[in-house]
């Protein structure tokens, strides 16, 4: 990506943002009146004569860091002093947009991967105008200055001017378009830890997220909505809601029946009051047996062809050994824990909408849609995201705000109730899967078929993204897009392997959630290689090694995992170890779980799992290690409990205590090694999940002798193996 | 008119007794730290203290918090042992759940004359963190009580 930041932007224009917006930590939301007065968001940085530097941060802060890790870039090509470096959450804008994801969107653990070169070209170019301004003030040669730690010193005649005064005075220099960058080993930020910047104020209370927005004369607003897919108001008590104290309006609207109050709580007691009663939607016979046997189903009708083997049906028909396999994982809800929630306000001739959301620009234009004015009339300030995990990408809620101002003419924030968070989530997509695969007489692969029936992810909110009946998305783990960097494949090297795939039309909305479809498939294909490898009676590491090498990558993830673990060695009486690997978003993730099993009750410990990643460089080590462990825990919350529960044409799981996430008491011990890598920097929100919970079936199956095709292994799903076996 | 006594300060708020008191501190008092997370008192996340107790305030109805001693995320000190383990750790990571995990842990360091990490570690199920901070959890209650055990409890 061509750098283009303008002289004018870059210094001057910063100048006149003098003191402006900052606070101890340097972010507050900016509203837009304030962002009229010729805001242009231009430049990723400016230097104010106070001395201070401060980043615009393009992605939203979910919680992985990226304030400060974006914001070390900067300061280390700048040759910026840490202590001068304060961050804003950049607005919606065309500039921020992200070059893998081609939006403004967090999303695809792609904000370091994605902005890495940008921001260094922009920190070196900051560097080299302030050595050429004070070189110029000083009339000696630029050669002889040197910018260092917020100064550019020229040790000869011992002068030395602060960054601050420079962007004061400095006469104008052109901006290098091509500026030279700092060697590796003259980073004095990028790969050592930082302190996060958004944590003191996250552990004061002091954080905004979005659910704390205020707007002077703000609505609250909840909705009643339906409790089955499809499902329309046949009546509700308007009366008796707009007769609750506080009540302001009642609007029906597509989502279903809002009432809008002063206080949540009259909102609240006024959505009671509704009474609403639904019809029976659009399929009122579906439930959790029902999914099932519709998956089932639909493995036996043809698909699309995303991979043809011409030889893969004989070299299947001639193997010395065939294994074949059906697995299925359901749906699971995203549970961030800051439910969707967004304050909007449509005004006379501009719109602010205030969101925790991933994708600013998305927000923008369908807030600029719904409230009926141009896109730069409509402002959009991201708080901070009390998770993000792929549902925030979705503007859902920014459509419902935008609506209900436009409707009562106020400012409304929406908040939903964590019962309508998980009922009308978009989930997980469940998916089912038929493997066959073929050994020859030594144990070696010799052909891999594989069906998969899922949702397509991209069928509604982006119909061009299915060619022939393929959505690459659903797939990843299996197949990526052509072309595609960012390897979200089988890492396998597989003779003869043929890939279907039907698109599932049930009603169940479904969106990405932390590493879209890896995490299901790669459970599959992880389970699926660790039967093959016991069926070819081989060691499953060995057999994945014998796999991987061409892959050095995963290959090396996996031979550090395995000898970290001490894979091969005794282990403790009752203890098992499973081994998974996977490889998307850039990076090379290798577990080992270490389990064991109480075949009385069914619940399965997990007692300690051993990472090994290969992300490249490791810009903020202990935020990417925060990022592993978390990763390791959601996707193990997934292996052992979660599961949504669906009954009458909807979802039947509503709150924490019907879908329960994993508490303290059930984490393993982890143990996390980053491998020194030189190699493209890969994204490291994501990879951590898919592995977990192929390692724990694998240690599961090693354990027992029993193979699980299905997730959650929870106790009653454990419990049923066991008996089934016995 | 509902009486309140929150970090030290009077309130007087004109709400019905029912309202829970989460949404008092949230809407009415500007008092955003506590969090909302289930409004059913299973993920934690709105946990404040109550005369001293861990409470979940999302299941407190307000009317029942009067003339109590209440304490928000806010009204800990800023260099209460937690908060100052909470930032040595690098705890939070969304940081949503955080304020109900703090108010927690230091009700459970002030309520034992001799805090044992192990023994707060083991009382925390029942507050919810959706990044999988736990790690972090643990090893910031074993920093806190470290702090307390150097420096005395504060009052």
């Amino acid at each position: 990506m061509k750098l283009s930041i303008s002289r004018r932007d870059f210094l001057k224009g910063s100048v006149l943002a003098i003191g402006a917006c900052l606070t101890p930590f340097g972010t507050r939301l900016l509203s837009g009146a304030e962002m009229k007065n010729g805001f242009k968001p231009t430049v990723w940085y400016e230097i104010t004569p106070n001395n201070i530097v401060t980043v615009w941060i393009p992605s939203s802060e979910m919680g992985q860091g990226t304030w400060t890790t974006l914001a070390m870039i900067v300061a280390d090509e700048l040759e910026a002093d840490w202590k001068q470096i304060r961050i804003k959450q950049a607005p919606a804008g065309e500039a921020f947009k992200n070059p893998i994801t081609r939006d403004q969107l967090t999303v695809a653990s792609a904000s370091v991967r994605g902005y890495y070169d940008i921001l260094r070209k922009a920190g070196a170019a900051g560097r080299m105008m302030l050595v050429k301004i004070a070189a110029g003030q000083w009339k000696v040669p630029e050669g002889e200055c040197r910018a260092q730690k917020g100064f550019v010193v020229h040790k000869k005649s011992g002068r030395k001017l602060s960054y601050g005064k420079l962007a004061e005075k400095g006469p104008a220099v052109a901006v290098p378009q091509e500026p030279t960058l700092k060697k590796e080993s003259e980073f004095t930020y990028i790969g050592k830890t930082m302190p996060r910047i958004d944590i003191p104020d996250k552990v004061s209370g002091a954080a905004v997220y979005g659910i704390d927005v205020s707007v002077p004369g703000m609505l609250y607003a909840s909705i009643a909505r339906p409790p089955a897919y499809g499902a329309k108001p046949v009546s509700f008590d308007e009366k008796a809601a707009g007769a609750v104290k506080g009540v302001q309006k009642v609007a029906p609207i597509p989502m279903g029946i809002a009432v809008c109050a002063d206080s949540l709580d009259a909102a609240w007691k006024g959505r009671d009051a509704l009474k609403v009663r639904w019809d029976k939607g659009a399929l009122p016979d579906m439930n959790d047996d029902s999914i099932e046997k519709h998956f089932m189903e639909e493995l036996d009708k043809p698909g699309a062809p995303v991979k043809k083997a011409a030889g893969a049906k004989e070299a299947l028909a001639s193997a010395a050994k065939k294994v074949e396999a059906v697995y299925f994982v359901p749906a699971v809800a995203h549970v961030t824990m800051e439910p969707m929630n967004c304050t909007v306000h449509v005004q006379k001739d501009i719109c602010d909408v205030w969101a925790p959301t991933q994708g600013p620009l998305v927000a923008k234009m369908v807030a600029s849609q719904v409230a009926g004015m141009p896109p730069d009339k409509v402002f959009v300030h991201t708080s901070l995201l009390g998770c993000g995990l792929g549902r925030r990408a979705a503007p859902d809620f920014v459509v419902e705000g935008t609506i209900l101002s436009k409707i009562t003419g106020k400012p409304v924030k929406v908040i939903w109730t964590r019962e309508e968070d998980i009922q009308h989530d978009i989930f997980r997509a469940p998916t089912c899967h038929r493997v066959k695969a073929g050994l020859d007489a030594e144990g070696r692969l010799t052909a891999w078929s594989h069906k998969v029936v899922t949702a397509s992810l991209l069928k509604d909110i982006y119909p061009a993204g299915v060619v022939n009946g393929i959505d690459f998305m659903s797939l990843w783990g299996l197949a990526d897009f052509p072309g595609s960097p960012d390897n979200n494949n089988i890492a396998y090297e597989i003779p003869n392997f043929d890939l279907e795939y039907l698109i599932d039309d049930l009603p169940i909305p479904v969106a990405p959630w932390r590493s879209v479809q890896n995490a299901p498939n790669a459970f599959i294909t992880e389970s699926f290689i660790d039967e093959l490898a016991h069926a070819a009676g081989k060691d499953p590491v060995a057999f994945r090694l014998n796999l991987l090498k061409n892959n050095m990558r995963a290959r090396r993830s996996v031979e550090v995992v395995a000898e970290k673990a001490g894979w091969g060695k005794a282990v403790p009486a009752g203890h098992a170890k499973g081994i998974a690997q996977h490889s998307c978003f850039g990076s090379y993730v290798a577990q080992v779980a270490d389990i064991s099993v109480n075949e009385k009750n069914g619940t399965i410990k997990v007692h300690k799992v051993f990472a090994a990643v290969d992300c490249g460089l490791a810009v903020n080590p202990d935020a990417l290690r925060a990022q592993i462990e978390g990763g390791i825990i959601m996707g193990l919350s997934t292996t052992l409990k979660e599961r949504v529960r669906f009954a009458n044409g909807g979802a039947k799981s509503a709150n924490l205590s019907d879908y329960k996430i994993l508490k303290m008491s059930e984490i393993p011990e982890i143990e996390v090694h980053v491998i020194k890598s030189a190699e493209k920097i890969g994204g490291m929100g994501e990879p951590p999940v898919p592995p977990v919970a192929p390692a724990v079936a694998n240690a599961f199956f090693k354990a027992t002798g029993v193979r699980i095709r299905r997730l959650p292994l929870d106790p009653a799903t454990v419990m049923e193996a066991i008996r089934k076996k016995a | 008119m509902v009486s309140l006594n929150v970090n030290g300060k009077k309130y007087s708020i004109d709400v019905q007794e029912d309202v829970p008191l989460l949404w008092v501190l949230r809407d009415h008092l500007k008092l955003t730290g506590t969090k909302y997370g289930c409004g059913v008192g299973e993920c934690g996340n709105c946990t404040v203290h109550i005369d001293g107790r861990a409470q979940r305030s999302c299941v407190v109805p307000v009317g029942d918090a009067k003339g109590k001693k209440i304490t928000t995320i806010e009204g800990l000190p800023k260099d209460h042992p937690v908060k100052r383990a909470w930032i040595k750790e690098q705890v939070p990571q969304c940081g949503y759940c955080q304020p109900g995990i703090i108010m927690q842990v230091s009700a459970l360091i002030g309520e034992s004359k001799s805090p044992d990490p192990d023994k707060i570690v083991a009382a925390m199920d029942d507050v919810l963190c959706r990044c999988g901070s736990y790690p972090r959890v643990k090893r910031g209650i074993k920093t806190a009580v470290e702090i307390v055990r150097k420096e005395g409890k504060r009052s």
